[in-house]
């Protein structure tokens, strides 16, 4: 047992978890924290895409020291079907600035820098520490945690669960029910190395510039999900998910999907002569704001992948965990400065920051679109289908006149899908985006 | 008692790769170890120091991230650390190397009380030389007992202490007096995980660094590259010997006959190799 009493122990050592001890630790609270993994992001998984912002509110110059990989100046939507891709591409010079928006990171690399960050803030971070229960007194608040190590309790004011998103902690000591198979995407990726020249002919790049891809279709077998290719320094990471329950249901497996992600003929040219030297897969939640659980109670907080933050959509997570992380290491420093007790009451304060944040806004905004994309598959794998014909039919120049294309066209939307199934989906849509 | 266990930081040879055009080794992001043999020397020092409430401390030569490896022994259990790192050692081999040890274990003794016992693993998986246990012990005087599987019996007051060591053939039960070096061998004991106070302990801990004046090295000529007369003359990974390969056909054989048709090739290929099957599975 560590007779030492600290003001906060803060489980798991990825980005939410960082954020909460880096903003306790800097203004000089006793923090505790602990992570199974070997070293910090050695269980870490992300595609990755860093979003500045969120960071630079913890660390407002990480640009010096951060290891980063490239900023993004292009960013590429396709929806595919077997053969095609119909894209929607953004470049802009205006992304080459000075202080840039995004980014594509390494997670091992960039978490043992975060983590250093935390360190040299104040905390300490003890590792191959696993957290097995919270520990609470009479009165059912939680006053500390039991590790899997031998005299394995340590005593805090409050325990931050940033465990992540299987979320065992709070799983086991009742905070909240196992994860849905339909609120979960299983996502698998892997590490494509190139020489840094090629990958910048390949993609159009100079310097540090970075593409990424974001892709949706028939490459995920008509279930909920989509893939991705990210452009790293040396390195092109690429990868493909979709919803658990949905690979359950359809049989296919991940790698299955990978594979046939890379060899779709619009893929497969960019990895060319590439070397795979990693391959991984993780858990993300997906099920959106109606799936987050309690927040927060009698001496806890959660934050992160434990929380499901999580915008689906716009494939935000990392921010969702720092700005998280960072409100509620804020709400314990604000209470403890008024010296206030850390319990339910105070600590709702957590949830009242956090609904003034982009976090809670835009998974409130997004809240219908998971139910939507369960029950209406076709956006998957119909109507990708059906735009790759459009595109064609479009584009072939045959004779035939521009009228009748177009009279084509509608036709074949029609066929595929009804006019009121059309006019349903864009009715139902729009509301779920609302 | 005091009992030092001295130990290397090495690369992940199991993440180790050969640069295909140069041969040498890429060692650019493999990341390291405590080399694994040097574990269970540290785990059986811990269970004597246990056992008489001694002090272990423990001691490591190389660069200053060989840090990270001193204080995952502490988190194990370990009381001290003292990182030896100093420019002037870059380059060492097992001569110079175990000379450096060798003052640093005297500095150790003088500053921390003389140790009884000097452990070391049997040797690492980088050099895989086996020399700088018995380096250590032939500078510093010591009684060296190299290959121990088993410490059997020690008695401080009788000055006494017998092991098991292995030796090709057979076990020999060998005693001698204290203080020892002690090469351990593999696979004897397994690594302790360390209280939730020790990682604590660990990751607040100073760990003491000396360079090569800290250690009362005088000589310098001594020490890294100048001190090492082996001189690494190539460095190369074996080919693959694909001429002795044959390759077994297998597209038109049913799946049910493949194993069956594929051990008949083998037999049919290396005869020796299904009599030395006959005679193994009847000796079963």
């Amino acid at each position: 047992m560590i007779e030492e009493r600290f003001d906060a122990i803060v489980v798991g050592a990825g980005p939410s978890g960082n954020a909460a001890a880096y903003t306790m630790a800097k203004e000089g609270l006793k923090v505790l924290q602990l992570e199974r993994g070997e070293y910090p992001g050695s269980k870490n998984v992300q595609g990755a895409i860093l979003y500045a912002n969120a960071l630079e509110k913890l660390i407002p110059d990480f640009r010096e020291d951060a290891p980063l990989e490239r900023h993004i100046i292009e960013q590429r939507i396709w929806t595919m079907d077997d053969k095609s891709y119909v894209g929607m591409h953004y470049r802009s010079e205006d992304f080459n600035e000075e202080r840039p928006n995004r980014y594509t990171i390494i997670r091992a690399q960039f978490d043992k820098w975060f983590s250093r960050k935390v360190r040299e803030a104040g905390a300490t971070l003890l590792c191959e520490t696993t957290v097995k229960e919270l520990l609470r007194d009479a009165k059912g608040k939680v006053i500390g945690v039991r590790t899997d190590r031998d005299n394995g309790v340590a005593f805090a004011d409050v325990v931050i669960l940033g465990e992540g998103v299987n979320g065992l902690v709070g799983q086991r000591s009742g905070l909240r029910s196992e994860l849905k198979p339909d609120s979960v995407a299983l996502a698998v990726k892997e590490m494509h190395f190139l020489p840094r020249e090629v990958i910048e002919s390949r993609f159009n790049l100079k310097d540090n510039e970075g593409v990424v891809i974001e892709a949706m279709g028939t490459i995920t077998a008509g279930m909920t999900g989509t893939a991705f290719l990210y452009t790293n320094q040396e390195s092109i990471s690429v990868g493909i998910g979709c919803i658990v329950s949905d690979f359950a249901e359809n049989g296919a497996t991940p790698y299955g999907l990978l594979e046939a992600f890379k060899n779709h003929p619009s893929i497969k040219p960019l990895l060319a002569n590439s070397e795979c030297k990693e391959y991984a897969a993780h858990l993300i939640p997906e099920g959106g704001y109606n799936s987050i659980p309690e927040l927060y109670g009698d001496g806890w907080i959660v934050v992160g992948d434990a929380g499901q933050f999580v915008n689906a959509v716009h494939r935000e997570g990392s921010n969702l965990a720092m700005t998280t992380g960072r409100i509620a290491g804020e709400t314990v420093v604000w209470l403890k400065r008024r010296r206030e007790e850390l319990s339910k009451a105070n600590l709702a304060e957590y949830k009242r920051r956090l609904d003034e944040t982009f976090v809670m806004k835009d998974l409130k905004k997004y809240r219908r679109i998971p139910a939507f994309l369960h029950n209406n598959k076709h956006v998957f794998g119909l109507y990708p289908k059906l735009v790759a014909a459009a595109a064609q039919t479009w584009f072939r120049v045959d004779g035939a006149d521009k009228l009748s294309k177009e009279k084509e066209i509608l036709k074949s939307f029609r066929k595929g899908r009804t006019l009121s199934g059309l006019i349903g989906d864009a009715f139902k849509l729009a509301r779920s985006w609302r | 008692m005091h009992i030092v266990v001295c130990m290397k930081q090495v690369p992940d040879s199991a993440q180790i790769r050969v640069h295909p055009v140069t041969n040498t080794i890429m060692r650019q992001g493999v990341p390291t170890i405590i080399n694994p043999y040097d574990l269970f020397a540290l785990e059986e020092a811990m269970r004597w120091r246990d056992k008489f409430k001694g002090a272990l401390t423990v001691l490591t030569m190389g660069p200053p991230m060989a840090e990270d490896s001193l204080r995952k022994a502490l988190t194990f259990g370990a009381d001290r650390a003292v990182l030896l790192t100093d420019r002037f050692f870059a380059g060492s081999d097992t001569l110079a190397t175990s000379f450096a040890l060798a003052s640093a274990l005297e500095k150790i003794s003088t500053e921390f009380g003389a140790p009884a016992m000097i452990f070391t693993g049997k040797q690492t998986i980088d050099g895989d030389t086996a020399q700088v246990g018995p380096g250590i012990a032939k500078r510093l005087g010591l009684n060296q007992l190299t290959y121990v599987s088993r410490i059997v019996e020690l008695d401080q007051a009788a000055d006494k202490i017998v092991v098991e060591r292995r030796a090709e053939g057979g076990v020999q039960i060998l005693s001698t007096r204290l203080p020892v070096l002690i090469t351990m061998l593999e696979g004897v004991n397994e690594i302790r995980r360390g209280t939730l106070d020790d990682a604590l302990r660990a990751a607040r801990a100073k760990i003491i660094t000396w360079n090569a004046a800290d250690a009362g090295i005088t000589d310098l000529t001594l020490c890294g590259l100048r001190g090492s007369p082996t001189i690494v003359k190539k460095v190369f990974a074996p080919s693959p010997r694909a001429e002795k390969a044959h390759k077994i056909p297998t597209a038109d054989v049913p799946v049910e006959l493949l194993a069956e048709n594929v051990i008949s090739e083998i037999f049919k290929r290396q005869p020796a190799v299904e009599g030395d099957l006959m005679k193994f599975s009847a000796g079963q």
